[in-house]
């Protein structure tokens, strides 16, 4: 008996037995030739859509963003839009500078990631490194759940707690001044707080995680060398881990550039130059806090900062693989 | 081994950074329950707002939510686990997947201010949908994509090698293996990965705020449950973020109770399952892995 050729697409790729005539060459014509191949196939196609919905996705949001943003700068220019210090945008004459705005998420990611990152660094230490196991075992769940919290809760507190602390302080300190506005307790200084709070947990998981990445084997050599347990962690073990350390950073200032709820309910929401006691708008509260009523060319600017934010996480999103590229090499 | 004084200092920062992350937990709960417990009723939850008949109640945003994580779960569930089955199955390595695993990696960067904003002009405007749940629920489609194609496919990785070739070698078409064999082999991992979804959907805001609107209404006929999904609703958290711009600070309070206990059910749901399962949560935290 001879086998028969067997063809996916007219191409003859094998041999099927024939029992009738063994002589005679079968062709199986086309993918739709044998039903379970069909399926098969309508499979792979299938998966392989959804697998490229995400990259869909990604293409589409750049492409909104630049064509919903770019408008408005070649309107009033890029330097004008960008570097201007006015932004009244319902004037009779209105201006659009979003300088400040700008200004404003750049200090206050900035002074988050200060405050937050040695927080949740050390926290990481001592659930890694530091702590015994039943307290790691009450402090790790806790993490877990502020993890969880909405950002409008943390918006609430901000509101309900920070903000009247804000305002006694700030009483206290401008009590004579005649200069300054008072903001209720509204302004960068409790936006840089909540925002501080809300990275904690990621800071905290990914620094854990790449402190117990590392080597057991390093820390018994320094623990041999004489090296005392704190020691070892802030000599050893934390410059060990410092990629993922580093990750751990840059996904928080993600998080806090990205952050809008929250912030848009403690940061008093008035374009000002970002200093501690005065009222900020982020680009983030910028847009959810005007999208609502704007209209023309005042959107068209909204729609300008969502681009000016969305290229700040695209640069972080960069840096973030080049990150992990190094690592992996290394 | 020598004892000094600055290791002693060091130690004290570590423990009181730590308790700080402790207290600060322990005073958001102990608010929020001190100051929402007096709200919560079964009437709080079950009537409507209404300034006519001076009602005050979150029926309407809580089944908006429901329908919202509902309708989310089925365009996301689908798409994500189909998206890691050809990840991890069927693409070859190289630059193809290199594309998939970085578009994927990038869109769970997105701050959900971007995936409203996208959402309002695409969904909202080119696909003429509006301002409606629907639109809500494809935007954040997309953005708890990456959440459960990731959890899928670290399901995935887990199962055996032997599994697959011994599916095959029996006879089965690969599309039967899968489907008989992977997808349940990988159920904790899905599961995991959908849990986390909905709680990102429950505390999400930012994103709905200008695509699923502020609706509140309970629909008034049988068809209406239907019309719901293209008609405007808002959920709990912009129902809890409107309440407090109006200074209704009752209403936020007890809202915010609720949403908490919501999200802490999910916490312990993805802790007994992987229990239960064994599901490595490191794979499951839903933060970009190193």
């Amino acid at each position: 008996m001879r086998v028969n050729e067997k063809a996916v697409n007219g191409k003859i790729i094998g041999r099927d037995w024939n029992v009738q005539n063994p002589w005679k060459a079968v062709r199986v014509k086309g993918p739709v030739a044998n039903p379970a191949q069909a399926v098969e196939k309508a499979a792979e196609v299938i998966f392989c859509l959804c697998a490229f919905t995400a990259v869909a996705a990604v293409c589409a949001m750049t492409l909104y963003m630049i064509a919903n943003g770019v408008p408005a700068v070649l309107q009033t220019g890029l330097k004008e839009i960008l570097f201007s210090k006015t932004w009244n945008p319902t004037a009779k004459e209105p201006s659009f500078g979003i300088f400040y705005v700008i200004l404003t998420s750049i200090v206050g990611t900035f002074l988050a990631v200060l405050i937050g990152v040695p927080i949740g660094l050390l926290t990481a230490v001592f659930l890694a490194e530091a702590a015994p196991g039943w307290l790691a075992a009450v402090v790790r769940p806790s993490v877990e759940l502020l993890a969880g919290i909405p950002s409008v809760i943390y918006g609430v507190l901000g509101m309900m707690v920070l903000n009247p602390l804000m305002y006694r302080l700030e009483q206290k300190l401008f009590a004579g001044s005649k200069t300054h506005q008072f903001t209720g307790g509204a302004n960068l200084l409790s936006a840089v707080l909540v925002l501080a709070v809300m990275i904690l947990p990621t800071v905290i998981n990914i620094s854990e995680a790449a402190l117990r990445a590392v080597p057991s084997a390093l820390k018994a050599s320094s623990l041999a060398l004489g090296a005392s347990p704190v020691q070892t962690i802030f000599m050893v073990t934390i410059p060990a881990a410092k990629s993922g350390i580093l990750t751990a950073v840059v996904l928080g200032v993600g998080r806090a550039v990205g952050e809008a709820m929250a912030i848009s309910m403690v940061s008093g929401n008035v374009v000002h130059l970002p200093l501690p006691f005065q009222s900020v708008r982020f680009l983030t509260t910028a847009i959810v806090s005007e999208m609502g009523y704007a209209q023309g060319m005042h959107r068209q600017v909204l729609f300008t900062i969502g681009l000016v934010l969305f290229v700040f996480i695209m640069i972080i999103n960069g840096i973030l693989s080049r990150i992990v590229k190094g690592e992996n090499q290394g | 081994m020598m004892r000094t004084l600055k290791d002693d200092v060091l130690l004290c920062l570590i423990y009181l950074a730590a308790f700080f992350a402790e207290f600060l937990l322990i005073g958001i709960l102990v608010y929020v329950f001190v100051k929402g417990f007096p709200q919560m009723s079964l009437y709080f939850l079950t009537t409507v707002t209404s300034i006519r008949q001076g009602t005050v109640g979150i029926a309407g945003n809580l089944v908006n939510t429901v329908y919202l994580v509902a309708l989310t779960l089925l365009i996301a569930v689908p798409i994500g686990i189909g998206a890691a089955i050809y990840l991890n199955e069927y693409a070859k390595p190289g630059r193809a997947v290199r594309l998939l695993l970085f578009t994927t990696e990038t869109l769970s960067g997105i701050p959900s201010v971007i995936f409203g904003l996208f959402g309002m002009v695409f969904f909202g405007m080119t696909l003429g949908l509006g301002y409606s749940i629907l639109t809500g629920a494809l935007t954040l489609s997309l953005m708890v994509l990456p959440l459960i194609t990731r959890n899928t496919q670290e399901a995935l990785k887990t199962v055996p090698e032997s599994y697959r070739s011994g599916a095959l070698s029996m006879g089965a078409g690969k599309w039967y293996m899968i489907r008989t064999i992977l997808l349940p082999s990988a159920m904790p991992g899905i599961v995991t990965g959908v849990i986390l979804a909905i709680s990102r959907i429950l505390g999400e805001s930012a994103a709905l705020l200008f695509t699923a609107g502020s609706g509140y209404f309970l629909p008034r006929s049988f068809g209406g449950w239907f019309h719901k999904i293209v008609e405007s609703g808002g959920t709990l958290t912009i129902q809890l973020y409107l309440s407090m711009t109006k200074a209704q600070y009752d209403v936020a309070f007890g809202i915010a109770v609720v949403l908490l206990c919501m999200v802490w059910c999910m916490n312990l749901l993805t802790k007994v399952l992987a229990r239960k399962f064994g599901v490595d949560m490191s794979a499951a935290t839903g933060e970009r892995q190193m």
